[in-house]
């Protein structure tokens, strides 16, 4: 953490565990230096200084293919990009899914809270079946969105592709870690992390918690 | 191909010798007409590549590239020139040496496939911004070789995006190109450098932030315009009509005002090179002897809104237009004007 920049994002929220134990692994390896952290938009871009390492904004479904750029024009890079589920499966699938099939050496990290979180808690492709949101004010009526077992079928075998969570972080460090060392050896990788989103789900302390947890039941943990 | 040697190729070829002459390292690209021939170009010389799934991702890989430190490039056109305008904006507003090479084929909609002069207001403020870009109109092959050049050199060095704003018409076209003596290009460095731990923003939180942005990069652009502004002045010493017009139309308005010479009529032209930043003091000093004023294009008056806007208001010269979208304009067309009105 940048002690200089105090955090933007929301008490309670998820994203600062993922970019702190990002941080704790790229230093571990020592790849601080190599790593450069690509934004989209929402509210990933609040990690603008977040971490002392490089770091920059794109635009709304686009930071797949400007990581893509990048580590083609860098390969001893890690090339990572943070995007929220909308950014990654609804705006940019296209990119994401072209950057799987043809097995670009990059990270990709999506934050599922089911919502669009930084616009004010619209429905996303993972929002569940019949959950309220500001765009569903009646329920959502789509099934949900299953980002990695969608890519399964595209990638090279040695991509990787896994599912973890904010409030298991011991497994997250690994997937993170096998995400990076994937990249290394020449291939894609696609971290998908349940997270959560107090303020947009209204939830408090234990209940934001709970409400975590029974997300599992529909998106399973897990290498993919 | 080596300095000083003649051989016969078409526009799009020379685009190719010029963005590898300029030092381009990467070329991403989704094909359409009038550009494919830049893209296949570039890749039958072995140099560098990547198709892309669309003019998106091109675009945004040619900023992840360039965040990187090489020279990169695409070619696009009409509707993926729509597109690639995301990120065109993104190269505006986080100061990146984007380049484009645009065939114009018009619009709306997917226009034509080959030709037409309605692109200039997509080129130069396109995005959700101000227009803080470089766009440059070549005549012929020299041009479109030295521009091309230049393009890549200018953003570089003032870090803004530079498109060369062409057409179907001249890289289809063959001609006889002799190839320059090549001059070196400027030194760059990776705006996100290895270990340099930068954080690059293309969004404000406070509004101020935005404000104060804004300020400091007009004031780059406008500091280098003296650097960039470029215009052809032809016969304008004792000129009383003007005809000012870009690209291959401006060729041809070239002739017409040989032609109209030869009646003796006092006819001259303005032909911006740089439609952005535009030939501004030129223009207005030409202007101080011009009576009649013609601006000819292959659009429904694209150009005509950038000269009417760049004129300092105590000039009370007559416009005149010849509004010709999507054809090309041949000598006679520009003669016959003149001589009706």
């Amino acid at each position: 953490m940048n002690q200089n920049n105090l955090s933007k994002f929301c008490p309670g929220c998820g994203y600062p565990i993922v970019l702190g134990l990002l941080s704790k692994i790229l230093s571990e390896k020592g790849l601080s230096g190599q790593a450069v952290l690509g934004l989209d938009i929402g509210c990933s871009l609040l990690a603008i200084n977040h971490l002392d390492i490089n770091t920059f904004q794109t635009h709304h479904g686009r930071v797949t293919p400007t990581m893509v750029g990048f580590k083609r024009a860098r390969p001893d890079s890690i090339s990572l990009g943070l995007t929220g589920d909308g950014g990654a499966y609804a705006i940019g699938l296209q990119n994401l899914l072209w950057a799987a099939k043809r097995d670009e050496a990059i990270t990709i990290l999506v934050i599922n809270n089911t919502l669009y979180a930084m616009t004010g808690g619209q429905t996303a492709p993972t929002t569940l079946k019949g959950q309220i949101t500001s765009t569903s004010p009646h329920g959502n009526e789509e099934e949900s969105f299953f980002g990695p077992e969608l890519l399964k079928s595209l990638v090279n075998e040695k991509a990787f592709l896994a599912r973890g969570a904010v409030n298991d972080p011991k497994t997250l460090s690994e997937y993170l870690a096998t995400a990076i060392a994937t990249q290394q050896a020449g291939h894609f990788s696609l971290v998908e992390i349940l997270s959560f989103c107090p303020t947009n789900w209204r939830t408090r302390g234990a209940d934001t918690l709970a409400r975590l947890n029974s997300l599992k039941e529909t998106y399973k943990m897990g290498i993919i | 191909m080596s300095e000083n040697s003649k051989q016969l190729l078409t526009g799009s070829q020379v685009a190719v010798m010029a963005c590898r002459d300029a030092g381009a390292q990467m070329m991403y690209g989704y094909p359409i007409t009038p550009t494919s021939e830049v893209f296949s170009g570039w890749i039958q010389n072995d140099y560098p590549y990547l198709q892309t799934e669309d003019e998106v991702a091109a675009g945004f890989a040619v900023c992840g590239s360039v965040l990187a430190g090489k020279k990169t490039f695409t070619a696009t056109a009409g509707p993926g020139h729509v597109l690639m305008q995301d990120a065109l904006s993104m190269a505006e507003g986080m100061r990146l040496p984007f380049v484009a090479i645009v065939g114009q084929r018009g619009g709306p909609s997917s226009g034509t496939v080959i030709y037409s002069q309605q692109e200039v207001i997509l080129a130069c403020f396109g995005g959700n911004g101000e227009g803080m870009r470089l766009v440059y109109s070549p005549a012929n092959l020299d041009e479109l070789y030295q521009l091309t050049i230049k393009a890549f050199n200018d953003a570089w060095k003032y870090k803004f995006p530079a498109i060369v704003l062409t057409d179907g018409y001249l890289l289809k076209a063959s001609a006889v190109f002799v190839k320059p003596k090549l001059l070196a290009n400027i030194s760059i460095q990776a705006p996100v450098a290895q270990s340099a731990n930068v954080h690059l923003p293309s969004i404000y939180t406070l509004e101020e932030d935005l404000h104060e942005k804004l300020a400091k990069d007009k004031k780059d652009f406008d500091s280098a315009r003296q650097y960039l502004e470029m215009a052809e002045e032809y016969m304008i010493d004792d000129a009383e009509i003007l005809i000012v017009a870009h690209g291959i139309v401006g060729a041809s308005a070239k002739q017409a005002v040989q032609d109209m010479r030869a009646q003796g009529k006092k006819v001259g032209l303005f032909r911006p090179i740089s439609l952005r930043p535009f030939p501004k003091k030129s223009l207005n000093f030409v202007l101080t002897k011009i009576k009649k004023l013609y601006v000819v294009e292959s659009a429904l008056g694209q150009l005509e809104r950038l000269v009417r806007e760049e004129i300092e208001s105590d000039f009370s010269v007559q416009i005149k237009s010849l509004h010709y979208p999507a054809l090309g304009i041949e000598p006679e067309e520009i003669v016959k004007m003149v001589n009706k009105n």
